[in-house]
């Protein structure tokens, strides 16, 4: 017999209630859970894929889409910028880097992205196996593209235009596998990367007949000043298209004047991604208040329901503690019983809440494929979490103050003779 | 063993109530017997530590009760004293066997399986060891209470009305047992009871009059 053995049958005797009080506290416990780890792990996978970009350059339009379209590779693009407006902007003194992306074809719902190597030096990508793109129509793919599509070195397939699955597709032209990324758990597991000739390939077929001659960029050669975003086509070129420029500034004046010299332009506008998640972040964070206020107060019920059936079990539990006191239990003694039933609810609630939690996120994480490709994982415990089990502890001593009180003031003769 | 003089309690608020002066030596079995309100529980309460705060003196084994503190008065009970309550009233959430492991437990001594073990087998529970108390029978049950009494082998055996609510054969059985059992464990047995059945049972008696 011990302090545990004792207090372990006391619970085991009203197996409904501590059942109850166990899932009411599990439950709230395991909403924080959830948020906890969404939040951090959305938060991290932010400043991951937005590492290293100062600005975004691109179409007008909303500046949050453009963000989330051309760092996330969530939303649709803003549209298109003349390959000449955007050289200016990448010539600008205060540009330390501008890497060109172009976008608009997809395979299998995942997203082919145009650009050069600057972008694999920005994210560090590595490769698994194979190389990185260099002709026209090679792509490298992502880890996870590589997994779920189906993909192997050599193999070649027809891209979808637009960013979803199931629109035209552009069967003139294939585009052959030649290297598979190793995972990052960045967005960049789930992208086809390929150059930005490739994309201009892959979409002039629709301006075919009109105008033919246009496959001079085909001939670099010919080239004498070639364009800085890239270079098989010559400087100033005004046919050509990118999505957008990310952007990279020199210094921290370019904070201060790049956005107000981008969105002066008539056709392009900035958006910084360090304002637009917050603003994003703000948003979601209404959502996430709500959710968690919901959250402490299922926690406040189940600590008053195990604060009420410390007391009523207590109040039956008199005449067992005169008894035990007559045997010659401490008052310390019997303190400790009621704090350790307490204590033992809330820990184990928690406890268990937070496995329930991470157990939600691998549930969603298995079910959800959206969630596999952004990279979550339900195994990451969170420093959050120790504070969760900590405050846990002080619950179960709130709880159990008054209840252990009276059972220490208890008149153990008087209980007894009472009977 | 237990030497009381002059030993007078107030009720809180009320009536204060005198006791005559004895003695009990070791071994020497002892009936307080009195009707009800004649304060004999008050009495055993008094002398077994339970109660605190009565004028004269009790001694128990050379110490005078009153200068014990209150965790004092619980090593004392947990070293000296075993207690057998009208209604048994074991710890419903326990097994037999885990409620007599609470005795030494609450007690802060080491279990011993041993005295345990034979407790059970004196006392017919082998079979009920694991069983939850709340299947016993009301005889099992109060031998269960008499084990748990004397898992610490206590120097004095408290009875508190054990008999009053069993009929004459089950009376005489559980007195024989009680005073046989504390024979056996050399404890002396101090019994409060109204119940006249006993009287011819233990022959020192000290008789208290409301």
């Amino acid at each position: 017999m011990n302090l545990f053995v004792l207090v372990w049958n006391y619970l085991k005797a009203k197996p409904l209630n501590t059942v109850l009080n166990l899932i009411l506290l599990a439950l709230g416990i395991a909403v924080i859970t959830l948020l906890l780890v969404f939040n951090n792990q959305l938060q991290s996978n932010i400043t991951k894929n937005g590492r290293g970009i100062d600005l975004v350059v691109g179409a007008k339009g909303s500046p949050m889409q453009l963000i989330l379209c051309n760092i996330f590779h969530v939303d649709f693009p803003t549209g298109n910028i003349k390959l000449n407006e955007a050289e200016k902007i990448a010539k600008n003194r205060l540009v330390n880097q501008a890497i060109p992306l172009a976008l608009g074809d997809s395979y299998a719902g995942y997203r082919i992205i145009g650009t050069n190597k600057d972008y694999v030096q920005l994210y560090d990508l590595k490769i698994n196996a194979g190389k990185f793109w260099s002709k026209p129509l090679e792509v490298t793919i992502g880890s996870y593209v590589a997994q779920t599509a189906g993909l192997k070195l050599g193999d070649t397939f027809a891209s979808s235009h637009g960013m979803t699955e199931g629109g035209h597709s552009h069967d003139e032209h294939l585009f052959t596998v030649v290297g598979i990324l190793e995972p990052s758990a960045s967005v960049t597991d789930n992208l086809i990367f390929t150059s930005i000739e490739s994309v201009w390939i892959m979409h002039e077929e629709h301006e075919e007949g009109e105008e033919e001659e246009h496959h001079h960029h085909h001939d670099t050669a010919s080239i004498v000043n070639p364009s800085k975003l890239v270079s098989s086509v010559s400087a100033n070129d005004s046919t050509h298209e990118v999505t957008s420029l990310l952007i990279e500034y020199r210094s921290p004046m370019g904070a201060v004047q790049m956005p107000r010299f981008v969105n002066a332009q008539s056709t392009l506008q900035a958006a910084s991604p360090a304002f637009e998640t917050a603003r994003l972040f703000s948003i979601l964070g209404v959502g996430v208040d709500v959710l968690m206020g919901f959250a402490y107060l299922l926690i406040f019920i189940s600590s008053l329901s195990i604060f009420i059936a410390l007391y009523n079990s207590l109040k039956e539990r008199r005449y067992d503690l005169a008894i035990m006191r007559s045997m010659g239990a401490s008052r310390l003694k019997i303190l400790v019983t009621v704090f350790t039933e307490s204590i033992w609810l809330t820990l184990a609630g928690s406890i268990l809440g937070i496995v329930v939690g991470h157990a939600v996120i691998y549930a969603l994480i298995a079910f959800l494929p959206e969630l596999q490709k952004t990279g979550f994982s339900a195994f990451i415990i969170y420093q959050e979490e120790w504070i969760l089990l900590a405050g846990s502890l002080l619950l179960g001593c709130v709880c159990a103050i008054l209840p252990a009180w009276q059972a220490y003031k208890t008149n153990i003769s008087e209980v007894l003779a009472k009977n | 063993m237990i030497e009381s003089q002059s030993v007078s309690f107030q009720y809180p608020g009320d009536k204060t109530i005198a006791f005559q002066d004895f003695s009990i030596k070791k071994g020497e079995h002892t009936l307080l017997l009195g009707e009800s309100g004649s304060g004999k529980t008050t009495l055993l309460h008094l002398i077994s530590g339970l109660l605190r705060g009565y004028k004269g003196s009790i001694h128990f084994l050379q110490k005078e009760l009153n200068t014990l503190s209150e965790s004092q008065l619980d090593q004392f009970r947990a070293q000296h004293i075993g207690f057998i309550f009208q209604k048994n009233h074991l710890i419903s959430a326990l097994t037999t066997e885990q409620n007599l492991l609470l005795s030494p437990y609450l007690a802060a001594k080491k279990s011993d399986k041993e005295r345990i073990h034979y407790l059970l087998n004196r006392l017919g529970l082998e079979k009920k060891r694991k069983a939850n108390v709340k299947t016993l029978s009301q005889g099992q049950a109060q031998r269960v209470a008499i084990a748990r009494a004397l898992v610490n082998q206590p120097a004095v055996l408290f009875a508190d009305e054990p008999t009053s609510a069993l009929d004459d054969k089950n009376c005489d059985v559980v007195i024989d047992l009680l005073l046989e059992m504390a024979n056996e464990s050399q404890a002396t047995l101090i019994m409060a009871t109204h119940d006249q059945r006993v009287k011819n049972k233990i022959s020192k008696q000290i008789i208290l009059n409301s």
